[in-house]
């Protein structure tokens, strides 16, 4: 449909070439960021002490910041950290390889493509979170649960950028396949796959922030283990800092999970001249 | 060139250094010249040679480093009013959201000029340009040649007093070049503006010039300034087959080749040529 | 011919997958798959009942609320943060870390600091929603093509005229990748907030039929999310077409 840009790199000097570049320039930005992140902490610090909002539920970054260190050396934060992680990356893994293997046999046939479309364009927008019932009926608080509707959700976002990549693939190659006697899967291997790596690494870019979204949601909901139940918990037993503490570490893991996106979509697609600008979302 | 009175633009000792991650490099030296009212003037230089750079500052669209730019006897610090700008990169200048009559359309809206005056200007415009029946299409539905039809109408429509052109038949076929010189002559008789056209087609600037202005290569200065004496009304034929245009157009040709290998003003004074 | 040829394509997966269902469940073997006679019942009589007064508006509602104020917020901010230069320096690090927090996680933390109410919800989905929309006009307002800021400079395009004509058009396509990106968020993040915490609204009511066991009921209120998911999407798609059909133009036009 559109063009899907989520990896901005908002620190990174702007492409205008008519400004005065300097030495200033290169630090000019890392500085002002560092600034940035500063300047908020003192914002929050001063806010909870003279805010409108007790200091006991929003608790200044001094009470905060101490509990997430500390949190570093429990190992039970490690294990619940480890729970949210695990459902993350098998959630991501089997809805990938399942939107592969099925995006590209449909997308090969003209037939299945056709006959599959509207019954995608519907089930894709259905918010796999209304599942959640369903799942913690199914399999009460364990990973299942949690897999089912993080795999749910990351299937369709992969499977339709897999079908975008599919389409893509150049009719005259294909052609000169077919002239090489090349055999289906080589034609896969050789040709399929390349051109559709780009939409994919988008596809799995994409469902890897949902599903973070998702693994944290189920756990608060179904009480699977994990992040999310933790802070539930701690809102029960009225922990604000620990609460905080835990929201800055999901920051963090947010970010990690960003960043390692990243480098997938650096390191697989090295060879491709620019990232395109054309991948759908 | 004697002293005249009637001076639009005035360029002095405009010098532009680019810095770029803390190096520098001075694209432009030092230029000079002064267009008159309802001159047309072809600036032509090598590649590289800092048209584009010049332009922009005449343009205000960046500040020289030092130098004045000069309109209508007011220093240029920003885009001036009465001044309008056909760009090198055409298909980049039209906006793709906006149809042919729109993007016409949007300088005059901005202008805050009334909805009948509007119409009868953008009516104008498409007619002198020959595109009436592309007016709901969008730019990108049109053909390169079309696309920049639709920048020059834009620039008219605007009624500027000084039009400046970058190159603006670089990327278009022999025949429709050949069309948009005579419609750049014939807009230009017809609004009386002054032109400044870059180009590095040397037969072009002949041909469509009263006067051609040759830059050295970077840095810049003015190689050489001269005069073409042709007659006011131009073919494409009979014109280009005069030998008084071969002979032009042999001077000029001269005059880049030095040009080329000429840097920064080898040659002390700015000349001004006559054949 | 044609065009029978694309309605059974369009209808034939869906009926047959319908037919399979009715069929497999007509023996009534599994307690987890309703039959399609009750489901339907149910949907009537949950939600188009009094549950429409009760929980479908307010749902709505609130979605409503949070996805229109993170677009306002997300456009107002992203074209300020994109156009200078040092706003964007200095909040970059702290947005890239504030768009990486799991809006769901905030959910627990924002009952305890507004409490069980409608500002609650509407705040989750914001917090949400905004940083697709934010994140995509700035990066859509920084890399506008050069020569187009150019053309609206030279031609006295400034202030309100500048964001009307040039800076909002030539940012679009990444505002909607944005807007797009952040429906899907919204929804989960209003079904979510109900699961959790609510006295009412869709998500309230579907969880609450998961702890009776009321298979049908429950299933309806999937089905319900599942319906409104589609509408948003075929709303967008609406809106989308008509504000960027330029866009789809160029590219295509690009593509030959
Ligand atoms: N933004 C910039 N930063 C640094 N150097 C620049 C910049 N713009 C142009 N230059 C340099 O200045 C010189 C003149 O460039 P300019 O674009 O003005 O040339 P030109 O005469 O228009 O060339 P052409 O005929 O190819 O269009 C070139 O060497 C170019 O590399
Ligand atoms: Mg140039």
């Amino acid at each position: 449909m559109s063009v899907a840009h989520d990896n901005v790199q908002l620190a990174a000097p702007p492409a205008t070439p008519r400004r005065r570049a300097s030495l200033l320039e290169r630090g000019l930005p890392a500085l002002l960021g560092a600034l940035g992140i500063v300047g908020a902490l003192f914002a929050w610090q001063i806010f909870s002490e003279i805010g409108p909002v007790d200091p006991h539920f929003l608790p200044p970054p001094s009470d905060v910041l101490p509990q997430f260190f500390q949190n570093l050396g429990y190992a039970d934060f490690w294990t619940a950290t480890g729970y949210t992680l695990r459902a993350w990356l098998l959630g991501l893994v089997i809805s990938t390889l399942g939107a592969i293997v099925l995006g590209v046999i449909i997308g090969s046939s003209d037939f299945l493509r056709q006959a599959t479309h509207s019954t995608i364009e519907f089930l894709r927008p259905i918010p796999s979170v209304a599942l959640i019932p369903l799942a913690a009926l199914l399999y009460g608080p364990v990973l299942k649960a949690e897999l089912l509707i993080v795999a749910f959700a990351c299937f369709w976002i992969v499977l339709v950028q897999v079908l975008y990549g599919v389409a893509d693939v150049d009719k005259v190659a294909t052609d000169t396949a077919h002239t090489m006697h090349l055999s289906y899967l080589q034609r896969v291997r050789y040709l399929v796959f390349p051109t559709l790596l780009p939409y994919l690494v988008t596809g799995i870019r994409l469902a890897a922030t949902v599903a973070l979204i998702l693994s944290i949601g189920v756990e608060l909901i179904v009480g699977t283990p994990g992040l999310g139940q933790k802070v539930a918990l701690a809102q029960i037993n009225d922990a604000t800092p620990s609460m905080y503490a835990l929201i800055l570490t999901s920051g963090v893991l947010g970010m990690l999970v960003n960043g390692l996106m990243g480098l997938l979509e650096r390191r697989l697609l090295f060879w491709h001249a620019s990232v395109r600008g054309g991948v759908k979302s | 060139m004697s002293e005249r009175q009637d001076v639009r633009l005035s360029v002095s000792q405009v010098q532009k250094v680019y810095r770029r991650d803390g190096r520098e490099f001075e694209a432009v030296r030092s230029l000079t010249f002064d267009l008159h009212e309802g001159e047309f003037a072809c600036l032509v230089g090598p590649s590289g040679s800092g048209k584009t750079t010049l332009l922009k500052c005449i343009a205000g669209l960046m500040q020289p480093t030092s130098g004045t730019v000069v309109l209508d006897g007011k220093k240029v610090n920003g885009p001036a009013k009465g001044m309008a700008v056909v760009f090198q990169e055409y298909g980049r200048s039209l906006y793709p959201w906006l149809t042919v009559e729109g993007n016409i359309e949007l300088p005059l809206k901005v202008a805050k000029l009334s909805k009948a005056e509007r119409r009868a200007r953008v009516d104008e415009a498409l007619t002198s340009v020959g595109l009436e029946n592309a007016r709901k299409s969008y730019p990108w539905q049109l053909s390169g040649g079309m696309q920049q039809r639709v920048a020059i109408a834009r620039a008219v429509a605007t009624h500027p007093s000084v039009l400046l052109m970058d190159e603006p038949f670089a990327a278009v076929d022999a025949q429709t070049r050949a069309d948009l010189e005579d419609l750049v002559r014939a807009v230009w008789k017809r609004h009386n503006m002054t032109i400044l056209f870059v180009t590095h087609d040397i037969d072009e600037s002949v041909y469509l010039a009263e006067r051609v202005l040759v830059l050295s290569s970077s840095p810049t200065v003015v190689q050489d300034d001269l005069a073409i004496d042709l007659p006011a009304e131009r073919d494409q034929l009979e014109t280009r087959s005069m030998p008084r245009f071969t002979e032009l157009r042999a001077h000029v040709y001269g005059q880049v080749q030095i040009a080329k290998t000429n840097k920064g003003g080898a040659t002390s004074a700015q000349q001004t040529s006559t054949v | 011919m044609k065009l029978l040829k694309r309605f059974l394509y369009f209808v034939g997966l869906p009926a047959l997958l319908i037919v399979l269902w009715w069929a497999t469940s007509r023996n009534g073997t599994s307690f987890f798959v309703p039959k399609p006679g009750p489901l339907v019942h149910a949907f009537r009589t949950v939600w188009l009942g009094d549950g429409f007064h009760k929980d479908v508006v307010p749902s709505l509602t609130r979605l409503a609320a949070g996805l229109i104020i993170s677009i306002a917020l997300g456009i107002g901010l992203g074209v300020v943060i994109g156009s200078v230069d040092w706003v964007r320096w200095l909040l970059g690090p702290l947005l890239e870390f504030l768009r990486a927090v799991p809006s769901t996680i905030l959910i627990p933390v924002l009952l305890l600091v507004i409490g069980i109410n409608d500002a609650m919800k509407v705040t989750v989905i914001v917090l949400g929603c905004i940083w697709p929309v934010l994140l995509n006009t700035v990066k859509g307002v920084a890399s506008i093509d050069e020569v187009q800021l150019s053309t609206g400079e030279v031609y006295g395009l400034r202030g309100l005229d500048r964001l009307r004509y040039l800076v909002l058009p030539a940012a679009s396509p990444q505002i909607f990748a944005g807007i797009r990106q952040s429906l899907a968020v919204g929804l989960v993040l209003m079904v979510t907030s109900e699961m959790f915490a609510a006295t009412e609204g869709i998500g309230y009511a579907t969880i609450n039929f998961q702890n009776q066991v009321a298979i049908p009921e429950m299933w309806s209120g999937i089905v319900l999310l599942g319906l409104i998911g589609v509408a948003l999407s075929v709303l967008f798609q609406l809106v989308q077409r008509r504000v960027l059909g330029w866009y789809e133009g160029l590219k295509e036009s690009a593509n030959v």
